[in-house]
């Protein structure tokens, strides 16, 4: 009988405490709920000033998250779901679980906001980290014309993956196959998601990985090292903005409306670029953390719009798979 | 009371393995039903299935064919800090899995230990990435486990058949073919066809050591129908083509097994008589030691500066494994014990195979088919940990069943007919000698199954909420959070752990017993 008592004991160590106060369920990938996320601060912020529970479910990633979300339909318990981006957004709209918006805000995106389903709240661009002082390619032509080595992810498992998918689709359009045909030796290997790859990029494995212009404010910001740089690719960076939104089954919608609101509010603003390592969707009052005004800016921005990505995105990936399996 | 064949019933272990069955088949099964529409079988996915049998086959070869002669030195030599060296050689197996990918690479890959050392003479760093990787990467993890069971093969032979051989002045060739080779037969199919099924559901090492999307398994397929296609009826169709193929692996198995046992010895330790020369079986420790110590020592190395710097919360997520993997490895005896008792009576097939399909069931479509089975009861993430215990048994079963009815059938063959003659019951023949008798046995299943357990990312991170993070969980969160120093201390953590509780088990086993 000690299992059923050990299992006893797991359950009640784990059922949240539910009192008499709302609860409003957000939905959304581990990272965002990761005791180093933005997730432990967030909590604590809206309930500060919404006398309900936040309840943070984490689940993966922002793939596996809409996954999560169509899986359960309409009788899912989130109330929102936060972590989407635009490359999914048309997937995720397609299944008419999501309801309007009526947030309003002054925006520090790199494009215009115009969607009324989704709310952004952080953005970053794609781009290549090297070590320092090393001669970098300018753009995906010179790197395929390179030796240099890199390490990426597979647009299959990963949202970072499928962003250099469509980076290449974006930049290079038809020409993409031929791209990847070139890039092919200069891939040490594909991996699940982005911690392998960066993890392998740090251990030496390859010149350059995959990330964001924003990873070498960590470097430089939490572990004072002014090493890692973020390369700039001439072509432009494909941006990555974060979203999210209120199910149109919650139960707690005027809930959810003041959690969207409160989320391009400074008070959420503030803790986004030092725990999830991007730009927030809104410049806070008191400005970006010092470090960040290192980072490099691209020289233009590159994004497929909702619907084109949708679209895009099953074509590339056959290109991708067909140039990099042979 | 009515005469028996047999000195206990097989229809606690015939319960177990329906149980077994029917969760693997339910949850496939939810799944499927809960699909609307599917593209079906792509063309895509034949390319995986091949790469997918290719990869299996040729771990499970490798890995066995090196494991025999380890384990026939590791059996024949008696040495300083053996025990040591076989409790660590049980160490790849339970390391989570990013964590093994990087003692490797760290070894073998670019900028690894060997590369570094070509570097010197002036040769370009070796390759890893490729077919040959993902061999090397599943060999490393299977080979330990494959020389485990085989050294418990060897152990199971009698002293007396050794004593009667070197008597008879038997050479180390004929001695070979009348006694070891006889046990080979019986144990190397079901060695192979457990590590066949392990490599079948092989994901992230295959893509990150295969180098790329030519290195596609089924259980990526799988991955990519949820997450991005979420065709959930291609994922279904996937993963019930992973158990069939698991499930005729098995077959095959235990056709070309040879059963007969060695019946009893009077249980004297082994003693062997024909060691001629150290200097191959010394080889060939030397050599899997290397193979296998060098990159756990690189893990060791890496964890050693993050070690001392864990956040607290490390610590509390270290505690919940410990937790889990208690309650995994409780319900896993529960399971596995009657099954073995079952199986060693002599109902095979069904148990058998039911106890293989935890290899092969995919983690994702396990976690997912029972999150839509219970969500209509229960809020999922209140049982995550009890989901994931529960997995991690499931998964656990079938090296337990190895290690557990070889060991059953040997009981019931040797004292079956005693305790039939004195009419004992089945219960007590079951309580009083099959579990005294088997308890080194028990304990290596125990330790492996907490070890697993305790390593294991699994489907927690379909269940968790912020609160209840695993160790593993919390290793892949550090180092989504850039903190690769911390997640490396992390992982040293946990190999400590699970090693801590391998070596609790098993030694607890072996009391008073010769390994």
């Amino acid at each position: 009988m000690k299992h059923l008592i050990l299992a006893a004991g797991i359950m009640s160590a784990t059922s949240a405490v539910a009192a008499d106060a709302p609860v409003l369920t957000v939905y959304t990938y581990d990272s965002f709920v990761s005791d180093w996320g933005p997730g432990p601060q967030v909590k604590a912020a809206f309930e500060a000033v919404c006398a309900c529970e936040l309840n943070l479910v984490g689940v993966e990633d922002g793939a596996a998250l809409l996954s999560r979300v169509r899986l359960e339909g309409k009788n899912t318990d989130a109330d929102i779901v936060l972590g989407l981006d635009t490359n999914l957004t048309a997937a995720a709209n397609e299944t008419g679980l999501f309801a309007p918006h009526s947030v309003t805000a002054d925006y520090a995106l790199p494009i215009e906001w115009t969607d009324t389903t989704f709310v952004p709240f952080d953005w970053g661009y794609f781009s290549f980290i090297a070590n320092a002082g090393a001669d970098f390619p300018a753009n995906f032509a010179e790197l395929a014309a390179s030796d240099t080595s890199i390490v990426i992810q597979d647009p299959r498992t990963s949202t970072p993956g499928l962003g250099l998918l469509l980076w290449v689709k974006a930049a290079y359009g038809d020409e993409a196959l031929a791209i990847w045909a070139d890039l092919s030796d200069n891939i040490v290997t594909v991996t699940k998601g982005w911690s392998e790859a960066y993890g392998l990029f740090l251990e030496g494995e390859a010149d350059m990985v995959l990330s964001y212009t924003t990873s070498p404010a960590y470097h430089l910001i939490a572990e004072d090292d002014a090493s890692k740089v973020a390369v700039s690719f001439d072509e432009g960076h494909y941006a990555q903005i974060e979203v999210a939104a209120k199910l149109a089954s919650t139960d707690q919608s005027e809930l959810a409306d003041q959690f969207l609101a409160f989320m391009v509010s400074d008070a959420f603003q503030n803790i986004i670029p030092t725990t999830n390592w991007m730009y927030p969707a809104v410049t806070p009052a008191n400005g970006l953390p010092d470090g960040f005004e290192t980072l490099i800016t691209p020289k233009s921005t590159l994004l497929l719009d909702a619907a084109m990505a949708g679209e895009m995105r099953d074509k590339a990936l056959t290109e991708w798979l067909g140039a990099l399996s042979r | 009371m009515a005469w028996r064949t047999k000195p206990l019933s097989p229809y606690p272990g015939i319960g177990a393995a329906v149980l077994v069955a029917a969760f693997i088949l339910g949850t496939l099964v939810a799944v499927g039903w809960q699909a609307d529409g599917s593209k079906g079988f792509a063309a895509s996915d034949w390319v995986a299935l091949r790469f997918t049998l290719k990869q299996a086959t040729l771990s499970a070869l490798i890995s066995v064919f090196l494991a025999i002669p380890v384990a026939r030195a590791l059996a024949r030599r008696r040495f300083w800090g053996r025990r040591v060296l076989i409790a660590l050689l049980g160490a790849p197996f339970i390391l989570p899995v990013i964590v093994a990918i990087f003692g490797l690479l760290q070894v073998f890959g670019r900028s690894g230990w060997i590369s570094d050392i070509l570097g010197v003479f002036g040769l370009p760093p070796i390759r890893i990435y490729g077919l040959h990787g993902v061999v090397l990467a599943h060999v490393f993890f299977n080979l330990p486990l494959a020389t485990r069971l085989i050294l418990q093969g060897w152990q199971e032979i009698p002293a007396e058949r050794f004593r009667l051989a070197a008597q008879l002045g038997l050479s180390g060739r004929v001695m070979f073919r009348q006694i070891e080779w006889p046990m080979l037969q019986r144990v190397a199919p079901g060695v192979l066809a457990v590590i066949f099924a392990i490599c079948l559901t092989s994901f992230a090492v295959a893509l990150t050591l295969g180098g790329g999307p030519r290195a596609t398994t089924v259980e990526l397929a799988i991955y990519q129908a949820f997450t991005y296609d979420f065709d959930l009826g291609r994922a279904a169709l996937l993963s019930a083509i992973q158990l069939g193929l698991t499930v005729t692996a098995a077959v095959i198995a235990l056709k070309l097994s040879n059963q007969a046992g060695f019946g009893a010895g009077m249980d004297k330790p082994v003693q062997r008589w024909d060691s001629v020369s150290p200097i191959r079986d010394f080889f060939w420790i030397f050599l899997a030691t290397g193979f296998l110590l060098l990159p756990l020592s690189s893990v060791v190395f890496s964890g050693l500066v993050g070690l001392f710097e864990l956040p607290s919360l490390v610590f509390r997520a270290a505690g919940v494994s410990i937790m889990v993997a208690g309650a995994s490895t409780c319900i896993l005896l529960v399971l596995a014990l009657p099954m073995a008792a079952a199986i060693g009576a002599g109902t095979k097939g069904l148990v058998e195979i039911a106890g293989i399909l935890g290899l092969a069931a995919s983690p994702l479509v396990l976690g997912t088919g029972l999150f839509i089975l219970v969500r209509p009861y229960v809020n999922p993430s209140d049982l995550a940990l009890l989901v994931t215990a529960l997995v991690n048994a499931i998964m656990a079963l079938p090296f337990a069943l190895r290690i557990l009815a070889p060991a059953a059938r040997d009981v019931i063959v040797s004292h079956g007919r005693l305790a039939q003659s004195l009419n004992m019951s089945g219960r007590v023949f079951f309580v009083r000698i099959m579990l005294a008798r088997m308890r080194p046995q028990i304990g290596f299943a125990a330790g492996l199954a907490a070890a697993l357990s305790m390593g294991d990312l699994g489907v927690i991170s379909l269940f968790a909420d912020a609160q209840t993070a695993t160790l593993p969980l919390q290793i892949y969160r550090l180092m989504g959070a850039y903190k690769m120093d911390a997640a490396a201390g992390a992982a040293l953590l946990l190999l400590c752990l699970s090693m801590g509780a391998f070596w609790l088990l098993d030694r607890g086993g072996r009391r008073h017993a010769e390994v």
